[in-house]
């Protein structure tokens, strides 16, 4: 009989994937365990302890820049969701032409453009606009994200417009549906998972954020990943811990129910 | 019936032009005339890529004819929209709505028209009765096979009662023995609606047990229309003869002896009687076709004369190559009767008779 190739069964596979799963899961590890440490150290155990959730939760900072967080993360995820669905309606249901790997391109651009070069130009754009209208509020934060979170929420709607027999609206238009009407029976219900996965991509990236942030944030405008960058600078305690964890909890949170809901609907 | 002079779909001069590759444009449709009755139904035949899909997309509205004009009860309706079209198409791939319920798939058309619940789900009802699928009704399309699918998209193109209705290849999806039935099944739902059917297809087959009339079209344009049996009886021109069944090709000489009567002379010296299609007038040297099973297998002297080449048997027939003296093959169908051989062998020397009525010239 010919053997099959099989990858499981070259030499070094079970040590190779062990080796990633530990580099992988082995720090976040760590930082949940040492998150309930009873210890001013980060690195020396004394025992479990709630204490640094205590810390954390108490701590007004924490909790302000946590809630400026969801604040601009639900607001730029939003945006771009609806930016990114009206991108790739644009895009898919069309006849292929020249030009259109090029408007694929600039719709991607900020997966393409270094963060750091987006970051200083924002930071140059919006210091200018900041001294023509003296507006200083969140929207530029929320502007900037919205921006970057494009292509992340594009990339799964436009997926699953590919994905989606064309003739599917066809036949809701040979069945009196209008346009508009198509869209909301047909197109819309369809895609609805694929919208829900850029939206929840969106979030979680503008969540993440920290080098945009940081150049274009006024005074007072910490979101918690600036905040704890910060806080780092000056000593670290477990309290960072806390914070990471209760972070991976909702972001876990957030994923697992959108591949529930995702699942439930195609 | 006040209407019944004035044809269900009517193409005048239709063209459909795309924009090549090159500098070319591909002229999917070309001229092309062709008048549907009310309650017919009526097929169009051809090899792919011969228009007959560009046809039913420009009726249903997916696409606009370059010129001409489609007329729907003597109304131009070529610009309009699909949606405001009462027509309805059953597509090739069914398109049924995943997200939907077999009763909200066949709702739809009612729904979208804003006809009344009550009203909508005495029609669903109704509709799912007519193709026997009732206790189907709350399933989702994509827990149904495919023979179903096939059944709800004709109930989902049928509910909204439509002047006319479109089927694109409906059958090709399913296996031989489901195919055999939906053309029952199709003929009978046809009958009992009392809808314009316009049905595409490439199995020739499939169009000569199905239709009232057939347009064979191939490469933009209709070549003939007419009942299944004039088109196997009496093709007017070689694509036809050659797309539908097999046929033998003859060339002969051609001397005019009555009205739509030949006499074709053969290679050999032999001479056919054959008809001509009316307003053709032949001159010359032309084709004449005969079908194989038109033709008997004499042992003594026939109309035609050769040697027997190969035998092929295929269960309720069987083919007999006859090489003629002229030069030419000649395939002679035989229905087997119950002993199993033809009663002649390969290397024999044969007649062949051909009936009146039996020849046919060809327009090139």
């Amino acid at each position: 009989m010919v053997k099959r190739f099989d990858v499981r069964q070259q030499t070094g596979f079970v040590t190779m994937a062990i080796l990633c799963f530990v580099l992988l899961y082995l720090p976040i590890v760590t930082l949940v365990v040492y998150a309930f440490n009873n210890n001013d150290s980060l690195s020396i155990w004394k025992g479990f302890s709630l204490r640094w959730f205590h810390v954390a939760w108490n701590n007004t900072l924490v909790i302000e820049s946590s809630i400026r967080s969801f604040q601009i993360a639900s607001v730029a995820a939003i945006l771009a969701t609806v930016a990114a669905t009206m991108a790739a309606l644009a895009t898919t249901r069309t006849r292929p032409y020249p030009g259109l790997t090029f408007k694929y391109a600039v719709i991607n651009q900020p997966l393409m453009v270094p963060e750091i070069v987006t970051a200083v130009a924002l930071l140059i754009v919006f210091s200018r606009i900041k001294i023509w209208t003296g507006y200083s509020g969140l929207g530029y934060l929320i502007a900037a994200h919205t921006a970057f979170c494009v292509p992340f929420a594009y990339l799964p709607i436009r997926a699953r417009l590919e994905n989606m027999d064309l003739s599917l609206e066809t036949a809701a238009s040979d069945l009196y549906a209008t346009p508009s009407r198509t869209f909301r029976h047909v197109t819309f219900p369809l895609l609805w998972p694929g919208i829900l996965a850029g939206l929840m991509l969106a979030f979680v990236v503008s969540l993440d954020d920290v080098v945009i942030t940081e150049f274009i944030k006024s005074g007072g405008q910490d979101t918690l990943p600036t905040y704890m960058l910060g806080q780092i600078r000056r000593g670290v305690t477990p309290e960072v811990n806390a914070i990471s964890t209760v972070f991976l909890a909702l972001s876990v949170g957030i994923v697992t129910v959108f591949f529930f809901v995702s699942r439930k609907r195609t | 019936m006040l209407r019944a002079t004035q044809p269900a779909i009517e193409a005048r001069g239709v063209t459909r032009l795309f924009a090549g590759t090159g500098q070319n444009a591909i002229r999917a449709l070309d001229n092309v005339s062709v008048s549907i009755s009310e309650n017919e139904f009526f097929t169009l035949l051809g090899p792919s890529g011969c228009g007959k899909t560009t046809l039913l997309r420009l009726i249903a509205g997916f696409d606009f004819p370059t010129a001409g004009e489609i007329l729907l009860h003597g109304q131009d309706i070529a610009q309009l929209p699909p949606y405001k079209r009462p027509v309805n198409t059953v597509f090739q791939s069914y398109a049924l709505f995943p997200h939907m319920t077999v009763a909200e798939n066949i709702g739809f058309g009612l729904k979208m028209l804003g006809k009344p619940k009550a009203f909508i789900d005495a029609r669903v009802d109704a509709m799912l009765r007519l193709v026997h699928m009732e206790a189907l009704r709350n399933r989702r399309t994509s827990q149904i096979s495919g023979g179903q699918q096939q059944r709800v998209a004709l109930a989902r193109a049928l509910a909204p009662q439509p002047k006319v209705l479109l089927l694109d290849e409906p059958l090709s999806a399913l296996d031989y023995k489901l195919r055999k039935e939906m053309q029952i099944e199709l003929k009978r739902l046809q009958h009992e609606t009392g809808i314009t059917f316009i049905f595409v297809t490439h199995d020739q087959e499939e169009a000569l047990t199905m239709s009232d009339r057939i347009a064979v079209m191939s490469a933009g344009r209709i070549r003939q229309v007419g009942t299944p049996g004039d088109i196997y009886g009496r093709p007017a021109e070689r694509f036809v003869a050659n797309f539908i069944g097999e046929t033998n090709f003859l060339t002969a000489a051609i001397t005019v002896t009555g009205d739509c009567k030949v006499r074709a002379t053969l290679q050999s010296g032999a001479t056919i009687d054959a008809t001509v299609a009316e307003g053709f007038q032949p001159n010359g040297s032309a084709t004449i076709v005969v079908r194989p099973e038109h033709a008997r297998l004499i042992s003594g002297a026939g109309d035609l004369s050769g040697t027997v080449d190969n035998i092929v048997y295929f269960g309720t027939d069987t083919n007999i190559h006859v090489h003629l003296d002229g030069g030419e093959a000649f395939t002679v169908r035989q229905q087997n009767a119950r002993s199993a051989s033809c009663g002649f062998q390969r290397g024999d020397r044969v007649g062949i008779s051909i009936g009146n009525n039996v020849a046919q010239v060809l327009r090139d």
